[in-house]
């Protein structure tokens, strides 16, 4: 049995069927094809599902679709806005913060959601940052550079926001 | 995925989340769905309906009251309870240990009343929910009722908690006079739960001695339990290294430790003592000032 729920995704809003066993991820890769938002434990651990719910990282794996009814969502598609990359993507792309780049959707959210609450971070605070999302092929260290370096860009520059309501 | 089907409501007050759990053998409620959801999965939990507090916003308040209790509704997030100013600089031990749980993702989801709830053994929260002799106050079908946290925890995943009662709350009572609290922790190092942590209170007379001292220990037996015999070999004494380490050598007595892949009971043992003496040296300092 189905249930509607109303959920304003990547900035469009709209009115979905889902089952109540569907976790937001389904909904997001299988239902939308919005299959930028991996799957790489489903058991809550990696955090490559990560995505932004009401302005918060989520993992999108351990949260249902159901639950989401009225929240805004936004993920790494939603990132970029008119053809332009956020500053978290410029950042990852020329600190090399990416190999398989499997983890990187996550990661990029996180960090979006980290520096909107920690705009100028040491890079102690940018590892426990990133302790949820696991990385298993490029190593952290260019990660945390990438994420002090978007900082970095972040601060000197007025940027678009993100998240229009940000509820926390 | 999960495949067991269920049905899901979100109702608004909690007297309509407590009639929603009546109605069905299997109901379950469903916070921050850090611990449910992952078991759904598995298959190891399959609740036929699901009543999700989100929509009960008054149970996510974090507020000081008159004489000084400070409430924590059964929503807070891990994150939130964290992050709280007035939970830091009161109740320092609760603070560090929702700090400690899992990783930041998992913090801005799950929920103490989630933690307490579902009574892991090796969960945080516990701890210092045991240290300050916190209340938790469950509304169930029956009205409300206030179980006090060293009657509440039974086993491992068993609390004193009826099926239809909601966790509403966690009443912390105030902290008076020169009371200092810590939590530490050793943590698993892949799941990041707790092997062993150890939360503590401590409350010094004018003249400095130790006026009252609480421990509460997870992650080292079957229930998070209070280190009493440690707590009592403190009391009196001026809270001097020496007095702690004695005090803190008694905190696993009478005691069944657990034993499985990354510690043994021994080793478990060993650990309570250590983490315990270090938890009673931060907060005797903090009690200092
Ligand atoms: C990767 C990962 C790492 C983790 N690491 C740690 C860690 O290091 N330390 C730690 O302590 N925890 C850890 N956790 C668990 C986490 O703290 C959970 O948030 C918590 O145990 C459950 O809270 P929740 O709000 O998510 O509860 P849910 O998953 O929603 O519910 C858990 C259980 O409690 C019941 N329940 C929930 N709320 C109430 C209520 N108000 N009244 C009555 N029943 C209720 C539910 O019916 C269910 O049975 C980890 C979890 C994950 C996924
Ligand atoms: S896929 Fe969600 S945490 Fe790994
Ligand atoms: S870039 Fe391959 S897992 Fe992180």
């Amino acid at each position: 049995m189905g249930q509607a729920i109303t959920v304003t995704i990547n900035g469009a809003k709209q009115t979905k069927d889902v089952e109540p066993t569907q976790l937001l991820v389904e909904l997001l890769r299988d239902t939308l094809g919005l299959t930028g938002t991996h799957v790489g434990c489903d058991t809550s651990q990696c955090g490559a599902c990560t995505v932004l719910v009401d302005g918060r990282a989520t993992k999108s794996c351990t949260i249902l679709a159901v639950q989401t009814d009225g929240a805004e969502v936004v993920t790494v598609e939603g990132l970029a806005k008119n053809g332009e990359l956020h500053p978290v993507q410029r950042a990852f792309a020329s600190e090399h913060a990416l190999q398989c780049g499997f983890c990187t959707p996550g990661l990029l959210i996180t960090a979006v959601d980290f520096l909107a609450r920690n705009p100028t971070p040491t890079d102690s605070e940018i590892r426990h940052a990133i302790e949820g999302n696991l990385c298993r092929c490029t190593g952290y260290h260019n990660i945390v550079n990438a994420v002090r370096s978007a900082a970095e860009m972040m601060t000197t520059t007025a940027q678009p926001k993100v998240a229009a309501g940000v509820k926390r | 995925m999960i495949t067991h089907p269920f049905t899901y409501r979100a109702p608004s007050t909690i007297e309509e989340a407590v009639a929603a759990l009546g109605r069905s053998r299997d109901a379950k409620v469903i916070a921050g769905g850090h611990s449910l959801l992952p078991l759904m999965k598995l298959g190891l939990a399959q609740p036929d309906a699901l009543v999700d507090l989100r929509r009960i916003a008054s149970l996510r308040d974090i507020r000081a009251e008159a004489d000084g209790t400070i409430v924590v509704g059964a929503l807070a997030t891990h994150r939130s309870i964290a992050e709280d100013r007035t939970i830091v600089s009161k109740l320092a031990a609760l603070a560090e240990a929702a700090a400690a749980v899992g990783d930041p993702l998992v913090r801005a989801r799950g929920t103490i009343g989630g933690s307490l709830a579902h009574a892991d053994p090796a969960a945080d929260e516990p701890a210092p929910v045991l240290a300050f002799d916190a209340l938790i106050r469950a509304i169930g079908s029956k009205g409300k009722r206030d179980i006090r946290a060293g009657e509440y925890f039974k086993a491992a995943f068993e609390t004193a908690l009826a099926p239809d009662e909601i966790v509403a709350e966690i009443r912390f009572p105030a902290q008076t006079g020169r009371t200092g609290s810590a939590y530490v922790k050793f943590a698993h190092p892949a799941s990041r739960f707790a092997v062993v942590g150890v939360a503590a209170t401590v409350t010094l007379k004018g003249d400095g001695t130790v006026e009252r001292a609480a421990i509460g220990v997870t992650g080292a037996a079957d229930a998070p339990f209070r280190a009493a015999q440690a707590e009592k070999a403190i009391t009196g004494t001026k809270g001097d290294a020496k007095a702690i380490a004695a005090a803190a050598a008694k905190a696993a007595e009478g005691i069944t430790t657990l034993s499985d892949l990354v510690a043994s009971s021994d080793y478990r043992r060993h650990l309570v003592t250590v983490y315990a003496r270090r938890a009673l040296e931060r907060a005797t300092q903090r009690a200092q000032g």
